[in-house]
């Protein structure tokens, strides 16, 4: 009796049974918007995506313009955030660091997940020496500190790097990737190997069907779910590794500015002045928890039995 | 003797034991050991044995998803081991199988849809691409279910309704062989068979020929022609249903079929048991000589030497293959060949057409899915419940019919 309501309520649920063709991939466009979670991440992602884009949007106050007499004033006196010890609106700092930090945190996350899903993949659909090798190699890269690594990367980098911001920006992301894959390529790795033996891979196989299919519409869409947890969550970490980076030195460099440096240098006054602190960690959770919550609604929606 | 679809000579298939850092290679694991035999069209061949025979990885070997370690298989009298990628893609049209777990052989993310189509889109040259949707409806209306259910995902189906998509999947190439799995041991009782039911339906209206690898002694006697009997990797027996039910002349089909319980109370402890004893010897270092002999009962020293043949011997009543040296028939249980005889009418009966079988299985796991009234779904459930009770040829309860009952289960 279980089995047969069970029945009868998905049918309440799904009344186009014998409407037109669908697939996952409708289906989980579908489901994503009835999620307001969706919405509400993809409402956040648009304006942080215009604060980087279009700074002067949200701001008319340069964020490069110190007023120094007014240094270290606290929320409220004359502007919104207040000043740092340079006597920057810290509004306008907040607002065109997103740009650099974004961009980072952006880039440095697809960089990772191509190449860490690419090579997880790789290593564990063949298996054998293929994923020996991958994964010795992803050892080597794991067991670097990314600092020290990151450092060593950014200084040996020729200086053809340092011409324009994007490419200041490409370098930072560039020497996270590098640092950053082998951690997604274990967990890629790891959810294929558990995916793989699974009776519908071997079907398809018994079908006829190339590794290329078998990879693309039976095992990844099965073992992408914890990449995109990690990845989204990687996000933030990228984007505080690049204030580190930053903060050394070697990152971006002043004058552009990122959440990632104020936070840094904000650090020194944390008991004495926590608005510096406060205001661009805010901007940094705010976009990382857009990030997370896109992720989730996209590993729900492409999960049919969470539907 | 209809013509021979599917071939087995001597497939060997030994997994490596690596031990180590170096993983050295140790020893290796028998699974299958010199397996030969011949599949007829349109035959079902059962294969039993129990756990760990050899039996799923004899499957995966004729279905070409493992390479057997020595041995050939061939299809149609053509030997595909060695055959080019090519090839092997056309040959796989002709063989499919049908998975055991219905829980794992369909793709959760995948609708039932793109399951049972996925055979096309990769055998693009069997149906035209504006055709695909309407081809796969029909397999699915073919297996039972309710084709309106093409954009459902496998888990919003149950147990059942799930191997008939596996089943819907197998034969959407239309094959010559099927290989079945254990398709119907996750199944419960009544959801067996009418799978079993639903396989015989294909059979007679597809021409397929089965090989059917099982467990259940009676779930194969029910639907094979012939039945193997595996120990330790290789065919301990080999014959047509009747001879190795009803003379059985390997000391390990005796004993297997002696453990097969007999619904009859007036049976009770009338019934010979033959109780093994020891556990079966790992299949990395088995026994020399006749694989059985460290826990048959006839053992003499030729057993522990000589390896006996699977070969032509004595049943009493005929001959058929079996591989002991001191091969002689005995009756374990008397049974009688129920098949031709009429049915009594209070019980379960088997001239109740498949599709009413069918429908009842949809039924009783998706009760009213098809209907818009209150009326009719009542209609429907009345009609679900009834065709419940005839459930025909169902393989328990034509045990349970006393006038039946010595048949062995």
């Amino acid at each position: 009796m279980t089995e047969q309501s069970v029945v009868e309520e998905t049918h309440v649920q799904d009344p186009h049974d014998a409407g037109e063709e669908r697939s996952l991939a409708s289906d989980a466009w579908r489901a994503m918007r009835k999620n307001p979670l969706f919405w509400i991440s993809a409402v956040m992602i648009t304006v942080f995506v215009l604060m980087a884009a279009f700074p002067s949007l949200f701001t008319s106050t340069s964020p490069n313009q110190p007023v120094l007499a007014e240094a270290r004033s606290l929320p409220g006196d004359g502007t919104w955030f207040g000043r740092d010890f340079q006597g920057y609106d810290i509004y306008a700092r907040c607002i065109y660091g997103a740009r650099a930090s974004i961009l980072v945190g952006l880039f440095t996350t697809i960089g990772t997940v191509l190449v860490g899903g690419v090579i997880g993949v790789m290593s564990g659909y063949l298996g054998g020496w293929v994923d020996s090798l991958l994964s010795r190699i992803g050892d080597v890269f794991f067991a670097i500190p990314l600092l020290l690594g990151a450092i060593i990367f950014l200084v040996s980098l020729p200086g053809f790097f340092d011409s324009n911001y994007l490419l200041i920006v490409l370098k930072v992301v560039l020497a996270l990737v590098v640092l950053g894959w082998p951690s997604l390529a274990r967990l890629m790795r790891s959810s294929v190997i558990q995916v793989k033996p699974n009776d519908y891979v071997q079907a398809a196989r018994a079908l006829g069907a190339s590794p290329a299919r078998v990879i693309g519409s039976h095992i990844l869409p099965n073992a992408l779910a914890p990449m995109i947890v990690v990845a989204t969550i990687n996000l933030g970490a990228y984007i505080a590794a690049e204030a580190t980076l930053s903060f050394l030195g070697i990152g971006l460099q002043y004058p552009a500015i990122s959440w990632g440096i104020d936070i840094s240098s904000a650090i020194i006054g944390l008991r004495t002045t926590p608005h510096m602190l406060f205001f661009p960690g805010l901007f940094l959770s705010l976009a990382v928890l857009a990030f997370i919550m896109l992720g989730d609604a996209v590993r729900d929606a492409l999960d049919p039995k969470s539907r | 003797m209809p013509e021979v679809v599917l071939s087995a000579q001597d497939l060997v298939k030994h997994y490596p034991i690596k031990k180590g850092v170096l993983r050295r290679t140790v020893g290796h694991v028998k699974a299958v050991d010199g397996v030969s035999f011949d599949l007829h069209k349109g035959e079902t061949l059962g294969i039993v044995g129990e756990s760990g025979c050899g039996k799923s990885t004899l499957g995966r070997l004729l279905m070409r998803l493992e390479e057997p370690t020595a041995g050939s298989v061939s299809f149609e009298g053509q030997d595909f081991s060695g055959a080019s990628a090519r090839d092997t893609r056309r040959l796989r049209r002709n063989i499919q199988i049908v998975f055991q777990d219905p829980y794992t052989s369909l793709n959760p993310r995948m609708t039932v849809g793109d399951i049972v189509g996925e055979p096309f889109e990769i055998h693009t040259d069997v149906v035209p691409k504006g055709g695909r949707r309407k081809r796969v409806q029909e397999l699915l209306d073919l297996v039972g279910l309710n084709p309106e259910h093409i954009n459902r995902y496998p888990h919003q189906f149950s147990g059942g309704q799930r191997q008939r998509i596996g089943i819907a999947r197998g034969i959407a190439l239309n094959p010559r062989v099927l290989i079945c799995d254990e398709p119907v041991s996750a199944l419960d009782v009544s959801v067996q068979a009418q799978v079993v039911n639903l396989m015989e339906k294909l059979q007679d209206e597809l021409g397929l020929a089965y090989v059917f690898i099982a467990h259940d002694l009676s779930v194969v006697r029910h639907i094979s022609d012939r039945v193997g009997v595996m120990y330790l990797g290789r065919m301990a027996e080999l014959g047509e249903e009747d001879e190795i039910y009803a003379r059985p002349t390997h000391p390990y089909t005796q004993a297997l079929l002696s453990a097969v319980p007999v619904p009859d109370p007036t049976l009770r402890g009338k019934r010979e048991q033959i109780v093994l004893e020891g556990d079966v010897p790992s299949p990395a270092n088995p026994p020399s000589g006749c694989r059985f002999h460290t826990r048959c009962w006839k053992v003499q020293d030729r057993c522990r030497e000589v390896e006996p043949e699977l070969e032509l011997r004595e049943d009493g009543a005929g001959r058929h293959m079996s591989a002991c040296h001191f091969a002689e028939p005995r009756v374990i249980v008397e049974t009688t060949d129920v098949s031709d005889q009429k049915h009594d009418d209070r019980f379960a009966s088997s001239d109740v057409e498949d599709l009413s079988d069918a429908g009842a299985g949809m039924g009783s796991e998706g009760g009213g899915e098809t209907t818009d009234s209150p009326d009719a779904s009542v209609a429907a459930r009345a009609e679900a419940m009834d065709g419940d009770r005839h459930v025909g040829e169902d393989p328990v309860r034509i045990s349970e019919d006393p006038s039946e009952g010595e048949r062995p289960r």
